[in-house]
């Protein structure tokens, strides 16, 4: 089959390589239909993530049609249409059991290796380094997936590929993120990040019944998207954030702040962003984190501070100061998609909501490095990329 | 031994870590000086062999200081000092007048370090199971698994299971009245194998095994089962006792080549776990055999395995 594998930093290669088999008796081989490129992909692409290895298949938004199933798959028969969400999780754990997926005790593999650089391991992700498992990606023609019975989402209706893509990652995570802030009646929420992860923050925000919501960035045309979603809009490039959102708050500041952007931010001080440029490039630290060092000093005393943005190792110069002596919490995670995927499909369903607002680029897979660089480059408008394995 | 006289011993090692450090800072920034302080700065290699020694007194200074029981490294330093006064030796008979003398206070100034060093060195044989160079090797591990403990038990108890979790086992027959036969994998993948017993069994609570008369890899082994609290499951301990083939010096080997036991114990309990709870071994691609730290260092690319 063909593939997007990572062949060093800033280099893809779609190559031919071995159709997946299944492994275990609980998996099933899911035939590719529609797979999307994700900013968490960029990570990897600019070299921050660690533990990747030449070859990797890259991609964790996928769905497809099953095309066989292990002797103990029960729920899923070959046919059947399904969204596969990027946590692999066994759904038997503890974590599982607590509905936190994205921390699942038995998927990871190299559990030892993640043990290393974060003290306990998270659950396997497909397409994300071997830290994560060493699961090969959703970029491609066919895809393996463990524990079948738990992740996957039957389509049994005619929804388009195009709004139900995105129930494997974005749109949970955004929900989550705007879940997360515990939102109430008359709060304002400031969300850093006006990409599509911010979009679907945005929109999520709104549903829960969020009086305002203010979406950051500095491309006006996403800057564009989150305004068609609802959201009011700063440019970090003309204005200051701060005074803009003390200004927009009488002082308050937002009740709560989600970090959509995480680990590779930028900042308009250009002294700034040098600094911690040369210390990730000299791997003194992983991590750049202006969204997040804002967004806690922007957000109101007692408010919370909700990341959704994916961060890999190490920050520096975290306020600490701010966020203990103003009772903030911080809450965070890799999206628990397999909680959300049911009610969310519903919402689509109803419409509620469609996701297929934050597409701009519809690429065939073999053009997946291309659609790479447009992401990565802001070219062309590129907010979001679907691939087309066939 | 005291602890006085151990948290002494840490004191003495890490002193001369730091010493090693000034040492090999002042011998890289000013070799020349150096060299003319004792006498060979007449030598055309004498910049060079005291900037090589610098860099050899910077390793003592990483092993002593970057380790957290320092005091056994002290003997690279008692090999450091033994190079040191060879080469020295060697010099002071090749030369005459006030060169000769400084060579010779050179000489007197390592001799005295060297007993220093002897000193600390032998005070850490003293003490410590770790600086046995022989003995068996003792693994502790624990792992939470949320299955009921007569059910743990039950599936720990039936030994033809373990080689589905223990990745050296490649098989375990029980034989009538608990003993039992079993093969595993050793170095250089021959196959090693010997017959066990139980010799504790308390149901639900407790198994203990160890290996028979003239098992070519004597060993022992526990495990307890404890409710963990508030309905979390069972609680996992195991210990287990072996006298690795080819002692410690062959075990640093097989670290070096990332075979790390205490690693394997953790590993086979990540399994025992996987196969308790999900009926199966987590694998990817990546990692066709399931957790397994020698895969660890050597992953597959993330792509199908043929």
């Amino acid at each position: 089959m063909k593939a997007n594998c990572w062949m060093g930093r800033n280099t893809l290669e779609v190559q031919e390589v071995p159709d997946p088999r299944i492994l275990n008796p609980r998996d099933a081989i899911v035939r590719i239909t529609s797979s999307a490129i994700c900013g968490s992909d960029l990570h990897m692409y600019d070299g921050y993530i660690p533990t990747m290895k030449k070859g990797d298949i890259l991609g964790h938004e996928f769905m497809g049609e099953v095309v066989e199933v292990g002797p103990e798959v029960s729920r899923l028969r070959v046919g059947d249409r399904v969204v596969v969400p990027f946590p692999i999780a066994c759904g038997r754990c503890l974590a599982c059991e607590q509905g936190m997926y994205s921390v699942c005790e038995n998927s990871n593999p190299n559990a030892g290796l993640a043990e290393k650089l974060m003290g306990h391991a998270p659950a396997g992700i497909y397409g994300y380094s071997h830290m994560m498992g060493g699961y090969p990606g959703g970029q491609a023609q066919y895809a393996r997936v463990p524990f079948a019975d738990v992740g996957p989402i039957k389509i049994e209706d005619d929804l388009p590929d195009e709004q139900v893509l995105f129930l494997s990652d974005i749109f949970p995570t955004g929900w989550m993120g705007a879940e997360m802030c515990e939102i109430k009646p008359g709060d304002v929420i400031a969300v850093w990040g006006a990409g599509p992860v911010g979009h679907f923050a945005v929109a999520s925000a709104l549903l829960m019944g969020a009086e305002r919501v203010i979406s950051i960035d500095r491309y006006a045309y996403r800057l564009e998207i989150a305004a068609r979603a609802g959201a009011e809009t700063l440019n970090y490039e003309e204005v200051d954030i701060f005074d803009a959102l003390r200004d927009m708050t009488a002082g308050r500041g937002p009740d709560a702040c989600i970090d959509a952007v995480g680990m590779e931010a930028h900042y308009p001080i250009p002294a700034v962003q040098a600094y911690d440029r040369v210390k990730q490039a000299t791997r003194m630290e992983t991590d750049r984190p202006y969204a997040l060092r804002e967004a806690i000093l922007a957000c109101r005393n007692g408010g919370i501070v909700s990341v959704i943005g994916a961060y890999g190792g190490m920050v520096d110069k975290f306020p600490m100061g701010s966020f203990m002596n103003r009772s903030l919490t911080m809450k965070t995670g890799q999206c628990h998609v397999q909680r959300y995927m049911e009610p969310l499909l519903r919402r689509i369903r109803d419409g509620e909501i469609d996701p297929s607002f934050v597409i701009t680029h519809h690429l065939r897979l073999e053009d997946a490095p291309r659609g790479y660089e447009m992401f990565k480059n802001k070219e062309d408008g590129c907010n979001k990329v679907v691939l087309h394995p066939w | 031994m005291s602890e006085e006289y151990e948290r002494e011993t840490y004191r003495l090692a890490c002193a001369l870590g730091w010493a090693s450090l000034g040492l090999g800072i002042v011998q890289l920034a000013a070799p020349g000086a150096v060299s003319r302080l004792s006498g060979v700065d007449d030598s055309a290699w004498a910049r060079t062999g005291v900037r090589l020694v610098g860099v050899r007194e910077l390793m003592h200074a990483a092993v002593l200081l970057g380790s957290r029981r320092p005091a056994p490294w002290v003997w690279t330093r008692v090999a450091g000092d033994a190079m040191d006064l060879t080469v020295l030796g060697r010099a002071m008979a090749k030369r005459t007048g006030w060169r000769r003398a400084r060579v010779m206070a050179a000489m007197a100034a390592v001799a005295g370090i060297t007993a220093t060093d002897l000193y600390t060195a032998t005070r850490a044989n003293r003490h410590g199971p770790r600086t046995q160079i022989m003995g068996p090797m003792d693994l502790r591990a624990a792992i939470t698994v949320n299955r009921p403990r007569q059910e743990v038990y039950r599936y720990w108890h039936d030994f033809e299971n373990l080689p589905r979790f223990m990745a050296h086992l490649e098989s375990v027959e029980t034989i009538a009245g608990g003993y039992s036969h079993w093969t595993a994998k050793g170095p250089a993948r021959k196959s090693i194998e010997w017959d066990a017993e139980i010799v504790e069994d308390i149901p639900d609570e407790l198994i203990a095994w160890r290996s028979t008369e003239g098992a070519a890899v004597r060993n022992s082994g526990s495990v307890r089962f404890t409710d963990a609290p508030g309905g979390r499951g069972t609680e996992v301990r195991v210990e287990i006792t072996y006298d690795p083939p080819g002692g410690k010096v062959g075990l640093a080997f097989a670290r070096l080549l990332g075979e790390h036991p205490e690693q394997q114990v953790r590993d086979d309990l990540r399994r025992f776990k996987q196969v308790m709870e999900t009926g199966e071994v987590a694998r990817s691609d990546g990692t066709p055999e399931g957790p397994y730290a020698l895969r660890q260092v050597l992953q597959r690319p993330a792509q199908p395995v043929k």
